[in-house]
């Protein structure tokens, strides 16, 4: 009876565990085939051409996607410049102001939320409130789109660094004399910069990617063109209309663009661990 | 007039404490203002979608979530076809990816070496990083091909002649369709759902696994009666993390669930989602058409800041039963 017993847990106990190692084998083989298909793909479509020319008319040959990376370059930088010192500040008051405060609370709670938020909903609020008032699409409306999707991502990251930063270290400069903000900016958050830039790659990284919020806001241009009042081409809506279009020199395009976005992100995102391990993990 | 040690005379140590009480004090509401651009945004989002979508809300009243109808023509619209395909491809999402996602917590932090632990984690968190738009290439000329050969027809065979649910898995193969849109759904949601269960599974104190142990339970035993109720909320929570997250996905939807605004029995015929409705009608939408869409948005934003918030407070819950025990 006891043999039996035994045998049967035994057995439960093998295929649970196969049944988990075939889950992660299969989420590996996931993200290699992924990684595979666009390297297969993407790499037909790399070419000079590719960086030096602009988006090709409908059903013509060659073209590259050069206004389009361009374009993505501008927004997603702007986006960052905006978005840190936002998402920075913010998250100091969390971390440093924020444990009797309410409105801390409900912030950070919101945050949370946003972080998760349906990124195509920023895009309609985009428009509604800048798209449809100026009557035109815009650079900036895309910029603002994905500064929205940035600064909670920075915040959090800068809130949770800040918390890990001794008390000890921020008494000593109290005790120093030294006023509240100069504590904060000159020691608590120099102890705590390696966090901060990789929540700012992460957040690079996070936008990158995003076609959502620029379908209505940035929307494209065929030509081009570095006037942020004006529709502006950028890499994800161009990779979304070429890639459901008949053409193939779209779909080829397409695919080079898909494997640019990807190691861009892909990078970005090791980048940020290799950095924040190296110089965040001996403290 | 006296002076002190530093050299300074009182007045002027006055002066630097009372100029720097005010640096602080503009510090704190710099500070506290930034902070507040969050909140702002969310009641902006919230009041912009309800000011743009009233047109539709005013003529259809709440009958707008049932309404079976999508008539650009003679602006006619409701809400049922798009929440019901968000609905049933995040379902289809749910029920593929919480099993795997499972699977590889519990590989991460009970089976695993060490050493591997690392990397492994970091190539599930580089599978949530890839760009949804890159999944919705994937899913349409990849994987969509693929499961029209040999997924659909192998379902159809099986499942597909079972009582009852038979019906669900009926009709053409051609890969595309709102089950195709749960499978891709299933795999950006999956490491989410994993991060933050291999997160709560990690929480469990060591000595409830080792007593565990040490009373004989097998590994598995272990995970199924000791780690998985101790974690619980937090598992919930995660799968709730993963459901927002479905809910909301616009890109891979909009590639692989057809674009079709009707109602279907089968699984395999082409539907859409709130999302992917978005994506395809907002650009050309005017008038009553787009304040309809605008409805669309913020009913999606709605469930999801529900479903989300849900998930917050769970996995908030046992982190802070972790506090308590440590």
């Amino acid at each position: 009876m006891n043999e039996k017993l035994y045998r049967r847990r035994v057995r439960a106990n093998v295929i649970g565990l196969t049944l988990s190692m075939t889950a992660m084998a299969l989420g590996l083989f996931v993200l290699l085939w992924i990684l595979f298909i666009l390297f297969k793909n993407g790499v037909a479509a790399l070419d000079w051409n590719l960086f030096t020319q602009s988006t090709p008319a409908p059903g013509s040959e060659g073209g590259g996607l050069a206004n389009a990376i361009v374009g993505s370059l501008l927004i997603v930088g702007i986006s960052t410049l905006f978005s840190t010192p936002i998402g920075i500040l913010a998250g100091i008051y969390l971390a440093e102001f924020g444990d009797r405060s309410k409105i801390a609370q409900v912030t950070r709670f919101v945050t949370d939320i946003m972080l998760s938020a349906p990124s195509i909903v920023l895009g309609l609020f985009v428009y509604a409130i800048i798209v449809a008032q100026t009557k035109q699409f815009s650079g900036w409306a895309g910029t603002v789109a994905l500064s929205l999707i940035a600064i909670p991502v920075v915040l959090r990251t800068t809130e949770n660094m800040l918390r890990l930063v001794p008390g000890s270290l921020r008494e000593a400069a109290f005790a120093l004399g030294a006023p509240q903000w100069k504590v904060t900016i000159m020691v608590t958050l120099r102890a705590a910069q390696s966090g901060v830039v990789t929540g700012v790659l992460l957040a690079v990284a996070r936008i990158s990617g995003e076609t959502a919020p620029l379908l209505f806001t940035a929307l494209n241009n065929q030509f081009f063109s570095v006037d942020m009042e004006k529709p502006m081409a950028n890499l994800p809506v161009v990779i979304f209309q070429f890639a459901m279009s008949p053409y193939d020199n779209w779909v080829r395009l397409a695919w080079g663009g898909a494997l640019l976005i990807t190691l861009a992100v892909l990078t970005l995102n090791i980048i940020a661990r290799v950095y924040f391990r190296d110089r965040g993990g001996q403290r | 007039m006296s002076t002190s040690d530093s050299g300074l005379l009182d007045q002027q140590r006055l002066e630097v404490v009372r100029r720097q009480r005010l640096q602080d004090f503009l510090f704190h509401k710099v500070t506290l203002s930034f902070s507040l651009i969050v909140l702002v945004a969310l009641v902006g989002i919230l009041l912009s979608l309800l000011v743009s979508a009233w047109p539709t809300f005013k003529k259809f009243g709440i009958e707008f979530l049932w309404r079976v109808e999508w008539d650009i023509v003679n602006d006619e619209f409701g809400a049922a076809i798009a929440i019901f395909g968000t609905l049933v491809s995040s379902g289809i999402a749910l029920l593929i990816a919480v099993p795997l996602s499972f699977g590889i917590a519990l590989f991460l932090t009970e089976t695993c070496p060490v050493w591997l632990r690392r990397p492994l984690g970091t190539a599930v968190e580089l599978l949530a990083a890839v760009p949804s738009i890159i999944y919705g290439m994937f899913g349409l000329f990849i994987f969509a091909p693929l499961f029209a050969e040999y997924g659909q027809p192998a379902l159809q065979s099986t499942l597909g002649q079972m009582p009852l649910i038979g019906p669900l898995f009926g009709g053409a193969t051609n890969g595309i369709g709102i089950f195709a849109a749960g499978l891709v759904l299933a795999f950006m949601i999956l490491p989410f759902i994993a991060a933050v269960m291999r997160d709560v599974f990690e929480i469990v104190p060591p000595i409830l696994r080792e007593s565990a142990y040490g009373v004989g339970c097998t590994t598995w035993e272990v995970v199924r009666y000791v780690v998985l109720p101790y974690t619980q909320q937090g598992v919930i929570g995660g799968v709730m993390l993963g459901l927002g997250r479905a809910l909301g996905e616009t890109m891979a939807v909009t590639f692989v669930i057809g674009n079709s605004q009707r109602i279907s029995s089968s699984l395999f015929a082409p539907g859409s989602s709130i999302a992917s409705t978005l994506a395809n009608e907002f650009g050309e939408a005017a008038d009553f058409h787009l304040s309809t869409l605008y409805a669309l948005g913020f009913l999606l934003f709605v469930i999801t800041f529900f479903v989300l918030a849900l998930a917050k407070i769970l996995i908030i819950r046992t982190e802070r039963a972790k506090g308590a025990k440590t």
